[in-house]
């Protein structure tokens, strides 16, 4: 086998837990030549505003941008579905001479009158950072005649990295929860969901449970997304972050603003989701009904999945996985779930990690684990083939890395529709990951399961 | 109805510049795509390309920065080269220059000339693909004709060796991974050597691998693209490029004509019967050869399917969309078995779609037609309401309009992203327009049945 070889400048990313002294080194932008697995800033900004459905998402720019995000994600909405229509000022040559102010405001008035959002979201992408429109001032002037938010989001994708994409969505989202118009008055026992995104209807499962605590759910950023309800954020207690990465911001701003705490949880795999059901729970003490209820809830789901995930186990036991997702957050809850599966993490990277979150993962993994941040594809499949994984954990642009090299693969990205949070959400994932391991056509791929193909045909 | 002329783009029906260049410079031997500017471009771009070919698509980037924007990208491109080079060690690196680059104005050219055009053997070509003035057609063909320009120098014309074997360059354009194939083994029956540029056939549809490949196997073979200027001949499909053409534009052909004046046939996109009579007589032209038995028997069997079927299409209505020279030829394969394409639409601008369906639709059926540039799909959604139309054809990007209204979506063309098997279509040839002929028609078939009362079981 033709060995890969890994970029020199790349070498400090890529950790082996047991092997490597050296702290890995993370959060730079990406090495230019290596075909990164990330986005740009427009991307984040993007995914996090997305399930705004009664909102109006305009794309500032170019139509590539636009063209490529249309209906790609799996965040379901109960009412309008504004979101899922691609908005583009489409630029023309003459708009890169000229500047594209006039054309943005004159789309935004139309737009507007047309499909009579709560609010407007323009996110400006590169070629706007770089003919310097000034859409703040297009946003204002619109928005003072048309009587809605119109808010800028600066998600320029030269301007940084993932982490400034979701920095511009929580300045974008704190904003529009400032120019609320509503009294301040605060709900007792109610709580804002944040960085959830209702993939498959998640959403709706996590507020259920909060339902069934006794919990009221005032708003969620931004699953299921309506306007009035995130301008009404500021009455909640307590605001629960989850994908820490996108929200964290926004909650240290209210914190700061209107002094609403904020916890941080995972609503991915039993033990996680518990505990963030736990953690609300004992926010509420003074209400002990909530952690009665809580209780109760958590042994009803899991005896309801347990019989499931108990025959499952058995075929998964010892099988090595590969995971490869955006957030780091996301690799800590998968890495304990597949533990409970009984299988063993043989490579772990993220697109966005921190120093922090790194630590944790080395932690968290056994000897020999490969850690990995911002890799590529041929680092990804070197390392899959190095430790013969059974299974891949990824993204669209992963999937057919794994299927290349003849191993199961599992979607855990916003382009999913399977919902995989909380303990039916667990069943599925469960049921997935088993589904793709165990299927019998391995043994017909070239490479991994020859044996029962004449020794002439196997060739590939 | 006169629908509301909008500013904004809604849903768009077209894609950027930079993928069409991307995906050619797939559809050649040991060549890696670099684009010159942002991240997200070239990693949308993969995941597009990914979720349509189901195959690893790589793309590298240069990666611009805040100070790469502000200062330029000469060093970025630089480093970007070397590391693609390091890792990939390709043949050919074909650097596509994204909207940013080209609104920053890198001289990309001038980089590349100072590099020597090449790095360690690793050829370097570009194209100039800025996505505010064209849709991923123009990138196509702009990466074919800057691919074919740079290999094929004035000064290097091949010597000329007299052959019992002719030699034809083909530039298919936009086409399946089957459609490719579909020509390899027309040219393999006429035993003619066939240069196919590009061909992603293979390498966007491999086996799984037994060994590790960092750059897939198959597509145009370098060696052979150099040789281009002293083929037989070229033919080049596509009746919006030709009208290009005509101006020495857009085209590869062209301009092998022009330098090495080797002979060149500009023919629209096989599809139908008529459009693949006219294929093989241009081949017959140019090569002497006429068409084999095998060809000729598929031939009188389409003709027999279209007279089984000639009731289920007639005078039905359809709404046919996607890239220019894919609209025409899709238009002109619908009128050819008597289905109105009331409604032609494409993302394009090129201005010339109208004039070219005149000239291929039989006059009584192109009264019926509206022709549209520059569409997007809400806009096409409302249109279509008002023609009464049986079924959509077109890519996948259609379906929310055809769910809409309650219609048939036949699946045709790229991107097909919520279907497998995309790039196994096969549209063209005789072949091709069987597969398309048997679709259509049981998909028409199929909404008779479930709409029907009763239901029925005997045709
Ligand atoms: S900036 Fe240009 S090249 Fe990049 S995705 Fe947008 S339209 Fe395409
Ligand atoms: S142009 Fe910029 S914002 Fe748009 S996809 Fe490319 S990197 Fe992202």
């Amino acid at each position: 086998m033709k060995t890969i070889s890994v970029l020199e400048d790349r070498k400090k990313q890529i950790y082996q837990k047991g092997q490597d002294g050296f702290d890995i080194s993370c959060e730079q932008k990406s090495l230019a030549g290596s075909v990164s697995q990330r986005a740009c800033v427009f991307c984040g900004s993007r995914v996090v505003l997305y399930p705004i459905a009664d909102a109006l998402h305009l794309i500032h720019g170019p139509i590539g941008c636009a063209s490529y995000t249309w209906d790609i994600r799996g965040a379901l909405s109960s009412g309008p579905e504004l979101h899922r229509m691609s908005f583009s000022t489409d630029l023309s040559e003459t708009d890169i001479i000229f500047g594209g102010e006039k054309k943005l405001e004159q789309a935004l008035f139309e737009l507007i009158d047309a499909y009579e959002p709560r609010a407007a979201f323009v996110y400006c992408t590169c070629i706007v950072g770089i003919i310097g429109d000034d859409v703040d001032a297009v946003c204002r002037k619109v928005a003072a005649r048309v009587g809605i938010p119109v808010l800028p989001v600066h998600s320029e994708g030269f301007k940084g990295t993932k982490k400034d994409s979701y920095k511009a969505a929580c300045d974008a989202l704190f904003t529009l929860i400032d120019q609320s118009k509503e009294p301040p008055k605060k709900i007792p026992l109610g709580i804002n969901i944040l960085g959830e995104f209702n993939i498959g209807g998640e959403t709706w499962i996590i507020k259920d449970y909060y339902r069934r605590m006794g919990i009221e759910t005032v708003a969620v950023m931004t699953g299921d997304g309506r306007v009035k309800d995130i301008q009404s954020a500021q009455r909640a207690c307590l605001n629960v972050v989850q994908c820490s990465g996108s929200l964290t911001h926004l909650a240290k701003e209210m914190e700061e603003v209107y002094g609403i705490p904020y916890i941080r949880v995972s609503y991915f795999g039993i033990e996680d989701t518990a505990s963030a059901l736990y953690d609300v729970a004992s926010f509420f003490a003074g209400s002990p009904a909530i952690m009665e209820k809580t209780t109760r809830l958590v042994q009803e789901e899991v005896c309801a999945i347990i019989p499931d995930l108990e025959e499952i186990k058995q075929d998964l036991a010892g099988k090595r996985a590969a995971i490869y997702v955006g957030g780091a957050f996301k690799a800590f809850s998968l890495i304990k779930a597949l533990k409970y599966l009984g299988m063993e993490v043989v490579l772990v990277g993220s697109q966005t990690g921190n120093k922090e979150d790194y630590a944790l993962l080395k932690k968290m993994c056994r000897p020999g684990t490969i850690i990995l941040d911002d890799a590529n594809p041929l680092e990804l499949a070197k390392y899959i083939m190095e430790k013969d994984a059974h299974l891949f954990i990824g993204g669209v642009k992963e999937k057919p890395i794994a299927y290349k090299l003849g191993i199961g693969f599992c979607d855990h990205n916003h382009e999913r529709k399977i919902p995989l949070a909380g303990f039916a959400g667990m069943r599925n994932f469960a049921r997935e990951i088993h589904e793709t391991i165990t299927s019998p056509i391995w043994e017909l791929v070239p490479g991994k399961g020859q044996k029962n193909i004449p020794e002439s045909l196997n060739k590939g | 109805m006169k629908t509301k002329a909008y500013t904004a783009t809604r849903n768009a029906c077209k894609m950027c510049t930079p993928l069409g260049a991307a995906l050619v410079f797939h559809g050649i031997e040991g060549t890696i795509p670099l684009l010159h500017g942002s991240q997200g471009c070239s990693t949308y771009m993969r995941r597009y390309m990914i979720s349509h070919f189901k195959e690893p698509v790589d793309i590298a980037s240069s990666n611009f920065s805040e100070e790469t924007a502000i200062f330029g990208g000469g060093a970025n491109l630089k480093q970007a080269i070397e590391n693609v080079s390091r890792q990939y060690a390709p043949e050919m690196i074909g650097i596509a220059t994204t909207c940013l680059s080209e609104t920053i104005g890198d001289d990309v050219p001038m980089i590349l000339e100072k590099m020597g055009n090449q790095i360690n053997q690793t050829a370097l070509v570009h194209v100039s693909t800025p996505s505010f003035s064209g849709t991923h057609v123009d990138g196509f063909h702009g990466a074919v004709r800057a691919v074919v320009g740079q290999c094929n120098p004035l000064s290097n014309r091949t010597k000329y060796t007299p052959k019992t074997k002719k030699r034809i360059n083909l530039f298919p354009g936009m086409l399946s991974n089957e459609d490719l194939r579909h020509l390899k083994e027309i040219f393999t029956d006429l035993n003619i050597d066939l240069i196919l540029l590009p061909d992603y056939s293979e390498r966007l549809e491999g086996p799984s691998w037994v060994e590790y490949q960092a750059i897939q196997k198959g597509g145009t073979p370098i060696r052979d693209i150099r040789k281009m200027n002293a083929s037989t001949g070229s033919m080049e499909f596509g009746t919006i490029l030709a009208r290009f053409a005509g101006k020495g534009e857009k085209s590869a052909a062209a301009l092998l004509k022009k330098r090495f004046d080797v002979p060149w046939e500009s023919l629209g996109i096989p599809i139908g019967v008529k459009a693949t009579d006219i294929f093989f007589s241009v081949m017959e032209r140019l090569t002497l050869k006429s068409m084999p038995e095998k060809y000729k028997k598929q031939r009188g069997r389409l003709i027999d399917a279209y007279v089984d079927g000639n009731k289920y299409v007639s005078k039905k209505r359809a709404i046919v969309y996607g890239e220019e020279d894919f609209v025409a030829a899709m238009a002109g394969f619908l009128a050819e078995i008597g289905i109105i394409p009331v409604l032609c639409a494409s993302g394009g601008n090129s201005g010339l779609l109208k004039q070219a369906l005149s000239e291929l639709i039989p006059q009584n059926i192109f009264k019926q037609v509206e022709v549209h540039n520059g569409m997007d799909f809400t806009r096409m959604e409302q249109q279509a309401r008002e023609l009464s139309p049986d079924f959509v054809i077109g890519n996948s990007k259609g379906y929310t309009m055809a769910r809409h209204l309650n219609i048939p979506l036949v699946r045709v063309g790229f991107p097909i992203h919520d279907r497998l098997g995309g790039s196994r279509i096969l549209h063209i040839g005789y072949q091709g327009t069987q597969h398309l002929f048997d679709t259509i028609v049981n998909t028409l078939l199929q909404t008779r049945q479930d709409t029907s009362k009763i239901g029925y079981a005997y045709m």
